[in-house]
């Protein structure tokens, strides 16, 4: 009796989810079509989608395995630059922008799925603190590795070169005259062309979210809850606990390349300094203000926090430190008793907001 | 020849890695939280340090003991208010407390002291030379090394020796047993920071010593390798966070002159993921045995 | 301490609610376009100005490069408003120098109503802007983006600083010609544009003119504190001189560490060393006999740098470095510009735009970081680097 209840609650909170998603979707593109919305509002569609799949991706890994991740800004990156590249070569191939999209961000799943698949192998033998920093060291690694990374490409096909000397430049990448530097080593790639919008991230957004809803409700999923509540107890139940860790790790990581894809084709310029540390940060925090395990707190979340240091642009100087006082503020007011009560007491109506951002 | 002095330069910059390291560990250890905000300070530090020597033209020495008192304060503060009422919450919302300290501290210097970066005038100036002139030694790499050997003698003989060191072993161990014990947990917990900050007051002067430039965001990527070379040599233990620093440094100066500038910061990690496959819980730290 | 928590607690509340209410007023500043006074120069009394906007770094590492573009443009806008001819309204939005944050920045100024850009600052967030300026016509005009690809294939954007290309022939060609016999060691930022462009050049020019490089170093954002390593190689490789295509922050370091290592060789460097004079705290003795190209020098004599550098220093406290010269020269080619071309105000983003892409070419400009300064229909300026070298904590023009 108490099973099906749980369930159903489950399955309530997931229609919510979905409703929210599309509810939002059609509002801001009637917003936007009738010119209710601000170019910059607009601006922030495509990146806010990116990161709430982002979120939605990292919430994977944090709140349903249970392992802290701190390098996931570096599958965002492998599954960008593999999006300009694929985008950029096939230019010709497929003309459709739509098309070309897809691809794209099916090619930055299935790299990041694989780096995400080798991270994995020696990632996952480890436990807590010890696996967030061997993360956060894949994060920088992939950071430096397409740092030296020169690709273009001609008639003739694609042409790579690995710098790590520094000695070399986009010349040597031997191309012809009709040939094109796609990514000119800590440069990035530049001059992409920008074929990303609304639409893909909302597809998008709702793509991962059944993924990662059905997968957690899944035979699998509850494999790897279990793994998450007592490594030990799903161990003694028979439960492989490294495959389990696996899949939902490569599934993490092909998630965060498909936004990654998005993102990078959204932009005309992209370096991989862009996913560094601050960025996985900026993403973690998404994830645990929304909630661990709630994907629909890290819809909010990711959107919330995203628009916030743009709607504090007013006060120029002061935004970036106003950010990091709401950060504190809100994580003393979710997780402090007294704090909490004392909200509740002074400000009644809050009461609801902070439930559902919790 | 130009072997030594990559040696010296890497032990000189693992030094400074080690003092950082120290103080990361010793809240670790107690507090079992990451003080993302601790690169920070030592960014804090560092400007105190500048200011007091530029505005009040005092000698070197003198500001440092005076980043050191601010900067203690600054950890007490910092702990009472941020992470203190978060003793309970779970280690993720500190984790993230910290990163909004972070972004506090670089922000409000930011405003206070402006973008351009500040050339830091050394404590010591100077240096000699060995083997005919072959090898140089700069004296701020000798106090830099000096510094950090003595600052780990001196923490590890107040935590086996002191009554406080002693209690905050026991603190680290386990806290609930601590307290029936009679000791006051969360004047521990305060302590420690206090001597984590001071030890990053010491480490943000030493730094600027060695690479002068002082800007808001000075402290962060030290405080990541810092904390690196904690995990490194085995998070919470003092000799660990010594060891790990020294190595990080050496083999960060090595990569860059052996095998390639660019990729330094890659290979530092690469040998850290070895390091952690081979032993899980770093080179000094206690394997955990897991209760069922 | 129950008391104490509660106190605490409603300070934090208060705090929070202040930062609420001042998001509210956030969003609401937004519909009214009203702007703060800190980041607008005051608008032409008569309400008829052309909306001039900019955005660059004024948080994050890049910060001084962004605050010096904006408090020049700013000198440069009050100037010309108190001459009457022309007016201008400015408005200037931070973008941390990231592609993503500048094309945030770019989306508010064009809800703002601007008109004409003057930027972005840096290289990264020019590319990133440049491609949402050209298609949808936006004249642009960088005040020190430096790369080629910003202006690559756009003929709406232009440049006030050297592309990084011209910086590297210009470097190779000075060191070929006066310094005869030089071994070049090079040190430069890899995961920067601006570094990397002028090395790219300057090895290739310099292979073809027989400069001799014995040793290439580079360093990363992350490894730019400790250059012994580079210095020891490059001391090893018995290079006598060192090419510095950074900015003067690590370049700063970089001398300071050589000199604790007793390595004294002819440091050579760009346009970003310009500054590292003023940096506070900074021993100019270390600088001794670096030679530098660079369009602009706070120390030169003439009558337009010394009156700017004056007014700057009244306004922040600070000597303005080559950025702020860059940017102060910007809005004043922007102005002559508008009048060579008969814009009124009243025109459309995209009617100035087609008008001063027509007029640019035409247009020969006297100004803080060069005489007589032409552009090409790329965008690309053309104007004299000079090389100077430092004595005695001044520039001066080297041989004599």
């Amino acid at each position: 009796m108490s099973k099906t209840k749980a369930i159903k609650k489950g399955s309530v909170k997931t229609i919510i989810t979905y409703a929210l998603v599309v509810v939002s979707f059609i509002l801001v593109t009637v917003f936007s079509k009738s010119g209710m919305l601000s170019r910059s509002t607009q601006g922030l569609l495509v990146p806010v989608c990116c990161y709430i799949v982002m979120a939605i991706s990292l919430n994977l890994t944090v709140g349903v395995l249970g392992e802290l991740s701190l390098g996931h800004a570096g599958f965002m990156s492998i599954g960008a630059f593999t999006g300009v590249i694929i985008s950029m070569s096939l230019q010709t191939v497929i003309p459709s922008t739509a098309l070309r999209l897809v691809v794209a961000i099916l090619c930055g799943m299935v790299t990041a799925a694989v780096a995400g698949f080798l991270i994995g192998i020696p990632v996952l033998k480890l436990r807590g603190d010890y696996l967030a920093i061997v993360t956060l060291a894949f994060g920088e690694i992939i950071k430096e590795l397409i740092n030296c990374l020169l690709v273009g490409i001609d008639e003739n096909g694609l042409h790579f070169i690995f710098n790590p000397t520094g000695t070399k430049s986009a010349d040597d990448l031997g191309l012809s005259e009709a040939g094109k530097v796609i990514i000119k080593g800590a440069q990035g790639a530049t001059g992409t062309q920008t074929i990303a919008n609304f639409t893909a991230g909302f597809i998008l957004i709702i793509v991962a979210l059944f993924i990662v809803l059905n997968f957690v409700n899944s035979r699998t999923g509850r494999a790897v809850l279990a793994i998450r509540d007592n490594r030990i107890a799903a161990e003694s139940c028979g439960i492989n606990i490294t495959k389990f860790k696996m899949i939902a790790f490569v599934l993490s990581a092909s998630i965060a390349g498909a936004a990654g894809a998005l993102y990078g084709m959204n932009y005309s310029n992209l370096t991989s300094a862009k996913f560094d540390f601050n960025t996985s940060i900026l993403i973690l925090v998404f994830v645990v203000l929304g909630g661990l395990g709630n994907m629909l707190g890290s819809i909010i979340a990711a959107t919330v926090l995203y628009v916030l240091p743009e709607a504090l642009r007013e006060f120029s100087d002061y935004r970036m430190l106003m950010y990091a006082v709401v950060l504190i503020l809100v994580m003393l007011a979710t997780n402090n008793p007294s704090v909490k009560n004392l909200f509740m007491k002074i400000i009644p109506g809050k009461k609801e907001k902070e439930g559902t951002v919790k | 020849m130009e072997f030594l002095s990559y040696l010296i330069s890497g032990i000189s910059l693992g030094s400074v890695y080690a003092i950082i390291a120290l103080g990361y560990t010793m809240v670790y250890g107690i507090a079992k939280m990451l003080n993302f905000a601790h690169g920070d300070v030592i960014m804090i530090g560092g400007y105190i340090s500048y200011i007091t020597v530029s505005s009040l033209n005092i000698p070197g020495w003198l500001s440092v003991i005076i980043a050191m008192a601010v900067c203690t304060v600054l950890g007490i503060v910092i702990e009472g208010l941020a992470y203190k009422p978060l003793r309970s919450a779970p280690s993720l919302a500190v984790l993230i407390t910290a990163i909004g300290v972070s972004y506090f501290l670089q922000n409000s210097a930011l405003l206070i002291w402006g973008a351009d970066p500040k050339t830091y005038k050394p404590l010591v100036d100077g240096n000699f030379k060995l083997f005919d002139g072959q090898l140089t030694i700069s004296f701020v790499s000798i106090l830099t090394i000096v510094a950090c050997i003595v600052i780990m003698i001196a923490l590890s003989l107040f935590t086996s020796k002191s009554k406080m060191g002693k209690a905050m072993r026991a603190c680290s161990e386990d806290k609930g047993a601590a307290q029936l014990m009679g000791i006051n947990v969360n004047f521990t917990i305060s302590v420690t920071f206090a001597i984590g900050s001071a030890l990053a007051a010491i480490a943000g002067v030493l730094l600027l010593s060695s690479y002068p430039s002082l800007m808001p965001t000075t402290g962060s990527m030290p405080g990541i390798k810092a904390f690196t070379a904690a995990v490194f040599g085995g998070i919470g233990s003092i000799p660990g966070a010594f060891l790990g620093g020294i190595l990080l440094g050496v083999i960060e100066s090595f990569a860059k002159a052996y095998i390639s500038t660019q990729l330094a910061n890659s290979i530092v990690f690469a040998v850290l993921i070895i390091v952690l496959l081979v032993r899980p819980t770093g080179l000094l730290g206690k394997r955990i045995q897991e209760k069922v | 301490m129950k008391t104490f928590k509660r106190v605490m607690a409603l300070v934090m509340v208060a705090a929070l609610c202040l930062v609420c209410f001042a998001a509210c007023g956030g969003s609401e500043g937004e519909t009214t376009s009203s702007a703060p006074a800190d980041s607008t120069s005051a608008p032409a009394a008569d309400g008829a100005a052309f909306k001039i906007g900019s955005t660059g770094p004024l948080t994050g590492e890049a910060a001084i490069y962004g605050t010096a573009v904006m408090n020049a443009a700013k000198i440069a806008v009050d100037e010309i408003n108190a001459e009457g001819k022309i007016k201008f309204e400015f408005k200037y939005e931070d973008d941390v120098a990231d592609g993503e944050t500048a094309v945030n920045a770019y989306n508010k100024l064009m809800d703002w109503g601007m008109q004409i850009l003057m930027g972005p600052v840096t290289t990264g967030s020019s590319i990133a802007v440049g491609a949402k300026t050209f298609e949808e016509r936006v004249f642009s005009l960088t005040p020190s983006g430096s790369s080629t690809d910003i202006i690559d294939g756009k003929d709406n954007f232009f440049q006030v600083c050297f592309t990084d290309p011209n910086q590297g022939t210009g470097s190779a060609d000075y060191i070929s010609e006066n310094m005869k016999d030089a071994k070049v060691a090079v040190i430069y930022r890899n995961d920067d544009a601006y570094s990397q462009g002028i090395h790219d050049t300057f090895v290739k020019e310099a292979k073809a003119k027989n400069v001799e490089i014995v040793y290439e170093g580079t360093f990363t954002k992350d490894t730019a504190t400790d250059f012994s390593v580079q210095l020891t190689a490059a001391k090893a490789a018995n290079a006598d001189t060192v090419f510095l295509p950074i900015y003067y922050q690590p370049a700063s370091v970089i001398l300071k560490q050589a000199n604790d290592m007793g390595y004294k060789p002819t440091f050579f460097g760009v346009d970003g060393m310009d500054g590292i004079l003023t940096m506070e705290g900074f021993d100019a003795k270390l600088a001794e006999g670096v030679m530098l190209l660079t369009p602009f020098s706070a120390d030169a004599e003439d009558e337009k740098t010394q009156s700017f550098v004056k007014k700057y220093k009244e306004a922040y406290g600070d000597t303005p470095n080559q950025f702020a010269a860059d940017a102060y020269d910007g809005i004043y080619i922007i102005a002559e510009a508008l009048q060579k071309a008969g814009c009124t105000v009243d025109m459309s983003a995209e009617e100035i735009c087609e008008k001063l892409i027509a007029v640019m070419p035409t247009l020969s400009f006297d100004g803080l970081t060069g005489e007589g300064m032409t552009w090409a229909k790329t965008g690309e300026v053309s104007k004299a680097p000079r090389a100077v070298v430092i004595k005695d904590g001044v520039y001066v023009t080297p041989g004599k």
